[in-house]
């Protein structure tokens, strides 16, 4: 089952760079049962380095709790559109929830048939939150002994396994187009509003795509 | 309790409060054409936006460095369509040569 596998790559793939989470995390003079209380309870990566960066940066509670709080609030839009596909209830729809992220609803949308859909959900959500609560336990006790995580590719492993989701996407003209002004209009503003914001405010542009 | 775990745990119960609500909206309310529509594209625009943030941006601000040639060599691959693995090992191994090569 080539879903399977793919879920499962992007699960070990992504989870590796909790290693990097671990590690910054405790860098950043927060506890190796911080850093692991993070990554298993609000398990999405960009809200969990925005808050140690935040605070590490000096910033307060409060301003941290906004902004990583504001960078996971795409994940709440994710959850509408897995919604429809997964059609779950109850205790099923909370394990759902918990797993619901950028790389789940990626790898699902870009199958075909809703059973390979839901199959990619479950298994690149959960091959992700396994392998991204080992690694940030490994990375936080070994923080010094990884040093630079560009040094490993770290870096562009995420943004490299989007643009893998994304490409099949991209056949369709609205959703090209979509895509490439979105891809621009963060760019063009990133450097004048608070982070998270650009990553969000393309909300508007699928409202404007979308609309007719 | 420290002001750290604070926010560690009211930030996690909020962004878990979000995930769960996202899923929870009535059904009926998103069965508008126009907001299939919407719903539909609103990955797209996030993970695009990511990618550029992700791949292009060093604390808020824009950068250009070694992620550009990994991310070309996704493209690349994708293009080629080599497996999803090779995209993604492809994509790390040539940034982190790059780095190494301080390019």
């Amino acid at each position: 089952m080539s879903v399977k596998r793919d879920s499962l790559s992007v699960g070990l793939a992504v989870g590796a760079a909790g290693i990097a989470f671990g590690a910054v995390a405790v860098a950043d003079h927060f506890t190796v049962a911080q850093a692991c209380f993070l990554s298993l309870v609000l398990f999405s990566g960009a809200s969990q380095f925005s808050l140690v960066a935040v605070m590490s940066a000096g910033g307060s509670p409060l301003s941290a709790i906004v902004t990583g709080t504001f960078l996971g609030g795409r994940n709440g839009l994710y959850g509408v559109r897995m919604a429809q596909i997964l059609k779950l209830k109850g205790f099923k729809r909370a394990l759902a929830a918990q797993i619901t992220i950028d790389e789940s609803t990626g790898v699902a949308i870009a199958q075909e048939s809703s059973e390979d859909q839901r199959t990619a959900f479950w298994y690149t959500g959960f091959g992700v939150f396994f392998f991204w609560n080992i690694f940030t336990l490994l990375g936080a006790l070994g923080a010094k002994a990884i040093g630079d995580t560009s040094a490993w590719g770290l870096d562009v492993a995420s943004p490299a396994i989007f643009c893998a989701v994304l490409f099949p996407r991209l056949k369709e003209r609205k959703l090209l187009i979509a895509g490439v002004l979105s891809f621009i209009w963060a760019l063009s503003i990133t450097q004048f509003v608070p982070a998270g914001v650009p990553i969000i405010s393309t909300v508007v542009i699928a409202a404007i795509i979308g609309w007719k | 309790m420290n002001s750290q775990w604070v926010a560690v745990i009211v930030t996690s119960v909020l962004c878990y409060a979000i995930k769960y609500i996202g899923h929870a909206i009535p059904e009926i309310w998103l069965a508008h054409p126009r907001v299939q529509r919407i719903t539909n594209l609103i990955p797209i625009v996030l993970l695009s936006s990511l990618v550029a943030m992700q791949a292009f941006t060093t604390k808020t601000k824009f950068v250009v460095d070694h992620r550009l040639a990994g991310i070309a060599v996704a493209i690349v691959a994708l293009g080629a369509k080599l497996p999803f693995p090779a995209v993604v090992i492809g994509a790390m191994a040539t940034s982190a040569i790059m780095y190494r090569l301080k390019i």
